[in-house]
């Protein structure tokens, strides 16, 4: 069983003051109906699982076999790969019209940039949040909370309107990275761990002559490795994925992300090519490749307790 | 909100000096004057990137306010209420509002029951436990533009969707039908953000005390029973934030009917607020109707986050 090799990481309390982390360390143990009645319903319960995964999968396995079709099939028997219609020709008809390499690259750029900002000064935020003490340490973290419910509708034009017209920087990574420079979620993430650190730590480093970055480098930051994985995981699904900023503010196709190539692949360009639900899910396939390997290597950090934690506050 | 929109851009705090200080120093900054430098980007970054656009948008929209050339001083005449008049008087925003309407009555119940069924047989059952988490983990994790691709094969007039269902098959079908277009956008979003929820009642079921099953059993209560009494009961906090969050979700709404349904059609009968505000501000060049559009929908979600928080979050502290 593998519950126990997940790292034993649980719900932090807000207040400093909170038991020793150690002490904290075990409610990972689930509830097992010791009473439950029998076979019937755990089979029951399976049953629901299975359907689950079903629903949940398919439509992926689908992509990977639609996207394989050299003639498109969209009947039941379609479903299954049949030898003598598989092909690679749908990756090549949609490269030749969106370039899939440069949209790649532009993902990357652009994931990579909300990246280094969260992971920089995330951390410097969350630790700041967490271990010193500063006037207006209370009003940031309150901004922290209320940042996660503000809707993205509301800061659409104003954002659009500064970035684009005042800033100059539509057609930019600079102005495509911009609004995701720092992840809030994972600045919490990053504060709830610094909390959990021992405070006689960080008296004991001080005590001995260690400034204060020297604190946060040597001692501080080791310990929360798994937290940067969380952090790391969450942060790049957000960019990698997005969609309607960088559509918003580049409309040069060398500059695009993969999403909005695709979706523009997707709405005015599918219809002219020969096979486009094929080049479409090849398109779809590339894209959600780098997301999904991501987070089958990280998802013991992903599926953690730490994330709905991070999301209450 | 209304302490962020009320907080000018100048809230960034000075960068301290040394963290040594004199006493009134150390009154005036705290203990490590230090940590002010440490949030200080973080800071800037919520003045710049939320605390200002706010305010910026609820300005807006009482300004005749339209897109000039940068750097050109131009006179941008206050509007009153004129981009709300005009915006409450547009049929398609009404529709737009009635679509989400519908978006969410059929996205919430659905995201509620299912993600406490599956969180609750995956918090029972014993084996391949991390398998089925994993697996419902694979559509959050991907970008909506990639899975709307399948669903668009899926769901086309002779897709697999229609082909299984045969003489049942909608006509026409689903994503160009007016009555569908929109319950089969809820159940896309349904879908592919349900794992996100199934942590949460997961990680709100770990909480629930043994004891009340054990003394639920000994009063005689079958597990159906214990599940309805006893575990629905216990994630009341996690079914508040589960609310709030689909709704919130739901408001936002943009990339699935721009892709899915080809710009919110068929005839605007899925056309969302954003996309409006989409339309009206970027493409049309109205962006203070738009943000007028965006203020009443930010009105809106408040109110509904404040009704489910009475009537569900009550207990929560």
């Amino acid at each position: 069983m593998t519950v126990a090799k997940e790292p034993k990481r649980t719900k932090p309390t807000d207040a400093a003051t909170g038991p020793a982390p150690t002490t904290r360390a075990v409610t990972t143990g689930r509830h097992h109906d010791p009473s439950s009645g029998g076979r019937l319903q755990a089979v029951l319960l399976y049953l629901v699982l299975s359907f689950g995964a079903v629903a949940f999968l398919f439509p992926f396995y689908y992509m990977v076999v639609g996207s394989l079709q050299a003639e498109v099939d969209p009947s039941v028997a379609g479903a299954f790969p049949a030898p003598g219609n598989l092909s690679f020709e749908n990756y090549v008809a949609i490269d030749e019209r969106i370039d899939l390499f440069t949209g790649l690259m532009n993902s990357g750029i652009f994931t990579g940039g909300a990246l280094i900002g969260t992971v920089v000064f995330g951390v410097l935020a969350g630790y700041a949040l967490a271990i010193l003490k500063w006037r207006g340490r209370g009003f940031v973290f309150a901004m922290a909370l209320l940042v996660q419910v503000v809707p993205f509708q509301l800061l659409m034009i104003p954002l659009y309107v500064m970035i684009a017209r005042d800033f100059g920087l539509a057609d930019s990574y600079l102005g495509m990275i911009l609004p995701f420079l720092i992840n809030s979620t994972a600045v919490i993430i990053f504060r709830q761990f610094f909390l959990q650190l021992p405070k006689d730590l960080f008296d004991s480093a001080r005590i001995d002559g260690a400034s204060e970055v020297r604190v946060l480098w040597s001692i501080a930051l080791p310990l929360v490795r798994p937290a940067i994985a969380t952090a790391v995981i969450l942060t790049f699904i957000g960019p990698w994925n997005e969609f309607l900023w960088p559509f918003l503010v580049t409309k040069e196709a060398e500059l695009q992300p993969l999403a909005v190539s695709l979706a523009n692949f997707i709405s005015n360009i599918a219809a002219s090519t020969a096979n486009p639900y094929g080049a479409m899910m090849a398109g779809a396939v590339v894209l959600s490749i780098p997301a999904i390997v991501l987070f089958l290597v990280f998802q013991r950090s992903f599926v953690s307790t730490d994330l709905g934690s991070g999301v209450k506050g | 909100m209304t302490t962020l929109s009320s907080s000018p851009v100048g809230t960034a705090p000075a960068p301290a000096g040394k963290p040594s200080g004199s006493r009134p120093k150390r009154r005036l900054l705290g203990e490590h004057p230090l940590g002010t430098l440490f949030a200080a980007p973080y800071v800037v970054f919520i003045a710049v990137v939320f605390a200002y656009p706010i305010g910026f948008a609820v300005w807006m929209s009482f300004q005749d306010y339209f897109f000039a050339a940068p750097g050109a001083v131009v006179d941008r005449p206050f509007a009153g209420f004129d981009n709300y008049v005009a915006v409450l008087s547009d049929p398609d925003v009404w529709q737009a509002f009635g679509n989400v309407g519908v978006f969410l009555v059929i996205n919430v119940p659905l995201t509620v029951v299912l993600s406490l069924l599956l969180a609750y047989a995956l918090n029972t059952v014993i084996h391949a436990r991390t398998f089925f988490r994993v697996s419902y983990f694979v559509p959050y994790v991907t970008a909506s533009v990639a899975v709307v691709a399948v669903w668009l094969f899926l769901f086309s007039g002779n897709g697999l969707v229609n082909q299984v269902l045969g003489p049942l098959a909608p006509d026409p079908s689903w994503l160009v039908n007016s009555a569908l277009a929109m319950p089969t956008i809820a159940l896309f979003v349904t879908w592919k953000g349900m794992a996100f929820y199934i942590l949460l009642y997961l990680s709100a079921l770990q909480n629930v005390p043994k004891e009340l099953y054990e003394a639920a059993s000994v009063d005689g209560a079958g597990r159906v029973r214990r599940f309805i009494s006893v575990t629905v009961p216990s994630v009341r906090s996690a079914t508040f934030l589960v609310l709030l969050l689909a709704t919130i979700t739901g408001a936002n709404l943009f990339t699935e009917p721009y892709l899915l349904t080809g710009g919110g059609g068929p005839n605007g009968a899925s056309t969302s607020p954003v996309l409006l505000m989409y339309q009206r501000g970027i493409e049309q060049g109205n962006p203070d109707v738009a943000a007028a559009i965006g203020v009443i929908l930010v009105v809106l979600v408040l109110f509904v986050a404040w009704l489910q928080r009475r009537f569900v979050g009550r207990e929560e502290s």
